[in-house]
């Protein structure tokens, strides 16, 4: 059921990504991360099913996870959200936003970020090589 | 428009639920599910700062586009290897796990 409910998650982000006038990436959000990552994990929870039912859902260490947690939550709320965005006001929002197109753009001019996207590309093809060479059933 | 820090407070919560859920958890796919929540709440961050910010830079959008990639990348090579230990050791629960335990 946890996968699920990320993939109810993920939709939820990609909501807040149109929201915030990024459509683009909340099309990729859909495709790549529910598309993708999200049948790759059910894919994951039904090949290693051995044990329907575990004895232990949380480890022995939740409580301290969670007291760990709340307190990094309150600390980045209190610390860093409240005091130094709180008072911006949403008059000041600027209307014209770039697009997609100057996203396109960005990917590919030689002065913003077509290196990064090169050696984004590979390192896809590396993870791809990697995982079918981990996975695959040696014979 | 909302205000800045509601985009920033939700994005806070799922990392830190992420957070919870990688430290607290004892399946491996469980662990894998909670770090993919923390770059989701990452890539919410960097766009809320963008579009609040400097919207006619694009920056943001490509910054959100690269940790995408880096997700998916990680999370495919994550699953294989899970699904590589269960083959041999025949668990998930990652405290199983521990042929370098001392």
């Amino acid at each position: 059921h946890g996968a699920l409910y990320l993939i109810l998650s993920l939709f939820g982000a990609a909501g807040l990504f149109v929201l915030l006038s990024a459509e683009f990436l909340a099309a990729v959000q859909v495709l790549v991360y529910i598309g993708a990552i999200a049948i790759l994990i059910i894919f994951a929870v039904m090949l290693t099913r051995s044990m329907t039912r575990l004895s232990e859902v949380f480890n022995r260490q939740w409580w301290l996870s969670a007291l760990v947690a709340i307190g990094l939550f309150v600390l980045i709320l209190v610390g860093v959200i409240l005091p130094v965005f709180g008072s911006m006001d949403t008059a000041s929002v600027a209307p014209n936003v770039a697009t997609t197109v100057d996203l396109g753009v960005a990917l590919v001019d030689g002065n913003q970020y077509v290196l990064p996207f090169e050696v984004a590309s590979i390192l896809l093809t590396a993870a791809m090589i990697g995982a079918i060479v981990i996975a695959r059933d040696n014979e | 428009m909302v205000p800045l820090w509601m985009y920033l407070l939700v994005a806070a919560a799922l990392f830190c639920i992420g957070a919870y859920g990688v430290l607290s958890r004892r399946n491996a796919v469980v662990i894998l599910m909670s770090v993919e929540l923390m770059l989701n709440a990452v890539n919410i961050n960097l766009i809320a700062f963008w579009r609040y910010l400097t919207p006619q830079n694009m920056s943001g959008q490509a910054f959100a586009a690269f940790v995408f990639v880096i997700a998916a990348a990680e999370a495919a090579v994550g699953l294989a290897i899970i699904i590589s230990v269960y083959r041999s050791r025949r668990s998930v629960v990652v405290e199983d796990v521990n042929l370098l335990k001392g």
